[in-house]
């Protein structure tokens, strides 16, 4: 998978959980670009990024995760 | 309904995709089959995090047709949200409290150099702040509550010893459970919400990841979520009276293996012979097991009566053709099947659950009949598992009627056998030699009485919901007139089938009422169940409650109908008992009006009254 793939998913992953059609994440998306991203979805989100690329991330990777771009980085290494 | 809330339920995509699918259930007119949903005031008092066990229960009561406001207290606060009384809650009024307690929550547990009187104490100790609450829960809400029990440790520091040895974890947390199902036994506000076996058929280790617990103080790991909170609907579902009431199944490789219409009734798999009729025969003693819950098995079959009868009747069927209310083979539409078995149970279609092994049946059905469960059967060797866990007949309150459904129903279809000889209908009424008994709630009918008021739609005048808590106090206050009416007659007995309720004084029982209102009385509840309509019960209830007014110096009685989309039949009802219409409003809720000053001619003549 390449990243602008999983970029894709990733995109609808956030759509789904936040329920908003509008959004595109980059590398530098971070909670503070949306608005319901806060702690308790936080989880949700990770979650379903887990299920819809078939991984579990420690618990090291999920507290240090800093933005989309880390995350995508993660999700990379794992599927390789 | 929505099937994707239906079991078996994908929870990933519940807990990816929940807030569309609350939009769309909030965007189903009124949703549920057209129906109405009821609100109900949900607190959820947790002993770790509980936002999304609130934000996913939601979805599922919604698709149940209820709208829950909840409370949720603060992060662990569940103890002493109830203890010191947080405002909060008092002024939420809750109708359900959930207490949403883990193993997690258990402070000390047993060290192997604890004593057997040590291990006692720390039992108690966990165990009494829980019933203090509960009591205290009970003194101050009055309103049902909902436990977690305890799922097992993770780990187990002795091993297999673990379970058996007094100091082990393991069998602390199972002492602990016993101790709180010896309260459930005894009190009947309270019901267990059993993560000890969700968590079992979840797998105990995905269950409890810690990496939740670490992270986000979930006791549970979230994807498990849905199944803990379809467990919850279940229950408040089943308190609410919104349990189905009967199975609708297909035969051929549902009941057994095969086709008995080409095979015979000689080659169906049945019986011990073959796996695949040992497989099916298990599945015909699990539904044959809820006749003794009360629930009614009939038929609906593409097959010739007379097939279907010699497939029932094989020696080896455990389903005989007897245990049916009603068997409907033939080569009609399932659909219009179903819709005629609802009719002649006198039940609604949304009370029925379809079993077809047949895909294209299920759908049209469902697209057919809305509010019938179509459960997703999968192969034969799942149909129990799915069906279990589907949550149907979740049994919350067992009453005596429940144990004599069956025979009550059969009973009532003798009943319209016997009709069918006579040309005059009171002399038929009293052939029934039916006897009443009609007096005030007592505790051996409050939860029946309680059922009745949630279950009953048709004949019943005000549709109000009443909690067992709510219908202890109504009993309870002086100012009230409670009847329960209990008929039976040579065919069997019927069990409690008609609730009355109502107040002195003015129309709003909280207020004081002046000169005019001391001698009115307003009846706030008025039922009956549906098997016993035209048996002239309604005017025994009607003798009985004025007899009642009349000994407390009552002049006038005040009824009220408040229309629903199931209770027309008793639009007329005060009408027919002789109250004038006082008046009614653009949606047709109406006032009427009994003056029993002048006195009141007894219109019940076929029913002997509280005998002896």
């Amino acid at each position: 998978m390449t990243r602008e793939e999983v970029f894709e998913k990733l995109n609808e992953v956030f759509r789904d959980v936040f329920d908003d059609e509008s959004i595109t994440v980059n590398d530098a998306t971070t909670a503070d670009d949306i608005e319901d991203w806060d702690s308790l979805e936080h989880i949700n989100l990770v979650v379903a990024v887990e299920r819809c690329f078939g991984i579990k991330f420690t618990m090291g990777e999920v507290t240090g995760m800093k933005n989309v771009g880390q995350m995508a980085d993660i999700i990379l290494e794992r599927i390789k | 309904m929505m099937n994707e809330l239906a079991y078996p339920f994908d929870s990933d995509y519940i807990l990816k995709k929940r807030k569309s699918i609350k939009r769309t259930l909030l965007g189903e007119a009124g949703g549920d089959s057209g129906v109405k949903r009821v609100s109900k005031r949900i607190a959820i008092l947790g002993g770790s995090t509980t936002h999304d066990v609130k934000e996913v229960l939601e979805l599922f009561l919604l698709n149940y047709g209820i709208e829950p406001v909840f409370y949720e207290s603060g992060y662990a606060q569940y103890w002493q949200d109830v203890m010191f009384d947080n405002p909060e809650l008092t002024e939420f009024h809750p109708d359900i409290i959930y207490i949403h307690t883990s193993t997690r929550n258990i402070k000390d547990f047993p060290t192997v150099k604890d004593s057997a009187d040590e291990i006692d104490a720390l039992l108690e100790q966990a165990y009494g702040p829980f019933e203090a609450m509960w009591r205290k829960i009970e003194g101050t809400y009055h309103c049902p509550i909902i436990q977690n029990n305890f799922e097992p440790p993770v780990y187990r520091l002795m091993g297999n010893r673990d379970v058996s040895d007094i100091h082990g974890r393991l069998n602390f947390v199972n002492r602990l459970n016993g101790r709180f199902y010896f309260y459930a036994q005894n009190h009947e506000n309270f019901y267990i919400n059993d993560i000890c076996w969700l968590a079992s058929c979840y797998g105990l280790q995905k269950w409890s990841d810690s990496f939740y617990w670490h992270m986000y103080k979930y006791a549970l790991a979230v994807p498990a979520i849905p199944e803990l909170a379809y467990n919850i609907a279940n229950i408040i579902k089943s308190i609410y009276g919104k349990n189905k009431k009967a199975f609708v199944l297909d035969l051929d490789n549902t009941l057994w293996g095969g086709i008995v219409g080409d095979d015979g009734p000689d080659k169906i798999e049945i019986g011990q012979e073959t796996s695949v009729g040992q497989m099916y025969s298990e599945f015909q003693r699990y539904l044959k097991a809820h006749k003794d819950l009360g629930v009614l098995l009939t038929v609906d079959s593409k097959n010739d009566e007379e097939n279907a009868l010699a497939g029932l009747s094989r020696p080896d069927s455990v389903l005989k053709p007897e245990d049916f209310l009603v068997i409907k083979a033939n080569w009609e539409p399932k659909d219009r099947n179903l819709v005629s078995i609802a009719k002649e149970l006198n039940i609604g279609e949304d009370s029925l659950v379809f079993v077809d092994d047949n895909p294209a049946e299920r759908h049209i059905v469902r697209e057919q009949v809305p509010g019938v469960a179509v459960p997703e059967i999968g192969t034969p060797e799942q149909y129990i598992q799915i069906l279990d866990r589907s949550g149907s007949f979740e049994v919350t309150n067992f009453s005596e009627d429940d144990l004599k459904r069956n025979e009550m129903y059969q009973a009532n279809v003798a009943r319209q056998r016997q009709e069918a000889s006579f040309t005059d209908y009171t002399e038929y009424l009293l052939s029934l030699d039916m006897k009443a008994e009609i007096k005030p709630f007592v505790s051996t009918y409050m939860a029946r009485i309680a059922q009745l008021t949630n279950k009953s739609n048709q004949f019943n005048l005000t549709t109000r919901r009443c909690s067992l808590a709510e219908i202890e106090e109504i009993a309870g206050k002086s100012e009230y007139i409670t009847l329960y009416g209990k008929l039976e007659d040579r065919f069997g007995d019927n069990g409690v089938v008609s609730v009355v309720f109502g107040h002195q004084g003015a129309f709003d029982p909280g207020k004081v009422p002046d000169e005019d209102e001391r001698t009115q009385f307003h009846v706030d509840l008025w039922l009956m169940s549906c098997r016993v309509l035209k048996r002239d019960m309604e005017f025994a209830m009607m003798d009985e409650l004025v007899g009642n007014c009349q000994e407390r110096g009552i002049k006038e009685i005040y009824g009220y109908y408040y229309p629903t989309a199931k209770n027309k039949m008793v639009k007329e009802f005060y009408g027919l008992q002789g109250f004038e219409k006082v008046s009614e409003d653009d949606v047709g809720n109406a006032v009427w009006r009994l003056d029993i000053s002048e006195g009141y001619e007894k219109k019940n003549h076929v029913i002997q009254m509280n005998e002896q």
